[in-house]
């Protein structure tokens, strides 16, 4: 899902910036909030970076036979909230920007907003979704991490195909085409990611069980 | 379902999504071709195709002198975040 350096209009470009930077304020002052207020948060919240830091690096095979990558952003968006994601997001997308020659900073914004805001977002939401519909926790935390890994690669291709307009077919044309490479290559990759967080979010139910209340993502908290 | 054979069944599930496309898919027909290259490049195709005279306005600062040299940095990434996990939940695990 990374635009690379310079791929995008420079109009285009500072376009997603400002529409990615209130979210990553926001998670700022909400990281703020929540390490001073519980402590123990501060722990967690290297988890969820952790569980980012370490997926956006496997780029995994997929049916397309093309190579992608996870984001593993659904973990930390269940646990804290989407924006706190937008910042761990974009602190991975920083890193990767400067160090692997991958993605830019030129397109930082855009990335941010697919990977850091569009999926936390999506991740989060399906997850209070499942919760209103009672389903098991497992299933809505397969979910969650499945729709937002998902919807950030749709978000690329919305990005790439707004950018590049099929001079014939137009956006929708163009939207064909991104959407073939990034959303179809992930759907998969998007399953490995589900089932992985549903693996993590056993052992953190099994070892973290009061965090997990404090949080408000069990129910009977200090936080709820 | 204990808690064992629920965890080796969602491993087993990523290791077959993971292992499965190497069956599923054969060769592009193009025998010059590479399979499996990062969806991103092949993005980059697509502009191409769409827009021949499009001219990336920045270059990254620093690229990775080679492959070798891209993949070790990639690992190190990987390895960090995993080293982190493990350190949790074996802080966890000891009971502090």
């Amino acid at each position: 899902m990374h635009v690379m350096e310079g791929f995008l209009p420079i109009g285009h470009a500072l376009a997603w910036a400002a529409a990615s930077a209130p979210f990553v304020a926001h998670g700022l002052y909400s990281i703020k909030k929540k390490v001073s207020s519980q402590p123990e948060a501060g722990m967690l919240l290297g988890l969820s970076g952790a569980f980012a830091f370490t997926l956006s690096a496997l780029k995994l095979p997929s049916v397309t036979g093309s190579c992608s990558h996870p984001t593993g952003t659904g973990l930390g968006a269940i646990l804290f909230g989407p924006t706190v994601m937008s910042v761990i997001g974009c602190c991975v997308l920083l890193l990767q920007a400067l160090l692997l020659a991958h993605g830019g900073i030129t397109t930082l914004g855009a990335n941010t907003f697919s990977m850091a805001v569009v999926g936390p977002f999506v991740a989060y939401g399906l997850f209070r979704l499942c919760q209103l519909l009672r389903l098991p926790f497992s299933w809505g935390v397969f979910v969650a991490a499945f729709g937002g890994d998902l919807m950030t690669y749709v978000t690329t291709s919305v990005q790439l195909a707004l950018a590049f307009p099929d001079p014939v077919g137009g956006f929708m044309a163009s939207l064909v085409k991104f959407g073939t490479v990034f959303a179809v290559t992930q759907i998969p990759l998007a399953i490995s990611e589900g089932l992985l967080t549903v693996l993590v979010f056993g052992a953190l139910r099994r070892h973290s069980e009061k965090q997990l209340r404090d949080l408000a993502v069990l129910p009977g908290g200090a936080g709820s | 379902m204990n808690r064992f054979t629920k965890n080796a069944l969602l491993v087993f599930g990523i290791f077959l999504l993971v292992v499965l496309p190497f069956f599923l898919v054969s060769g592009t027909g193009d025998p010059g071709k590479e399979m499996f290259v990062g969806a991103d490049g092949k993005a980059e195709e697509i502009i191409k195709e769409i827009r021949p005279d499009y001219e990336p306005w920045a270059k990254p600062f620093w690229e990775p002198p080679s492959g070798e040299i891209e993949s070790l940095l990639f690992t190190l990434q990987a390895a960090m975040g995993a080293g982190f996990i493990g350190y949790y939940f074996g802080r966890k695990h000891g009971g502090r």
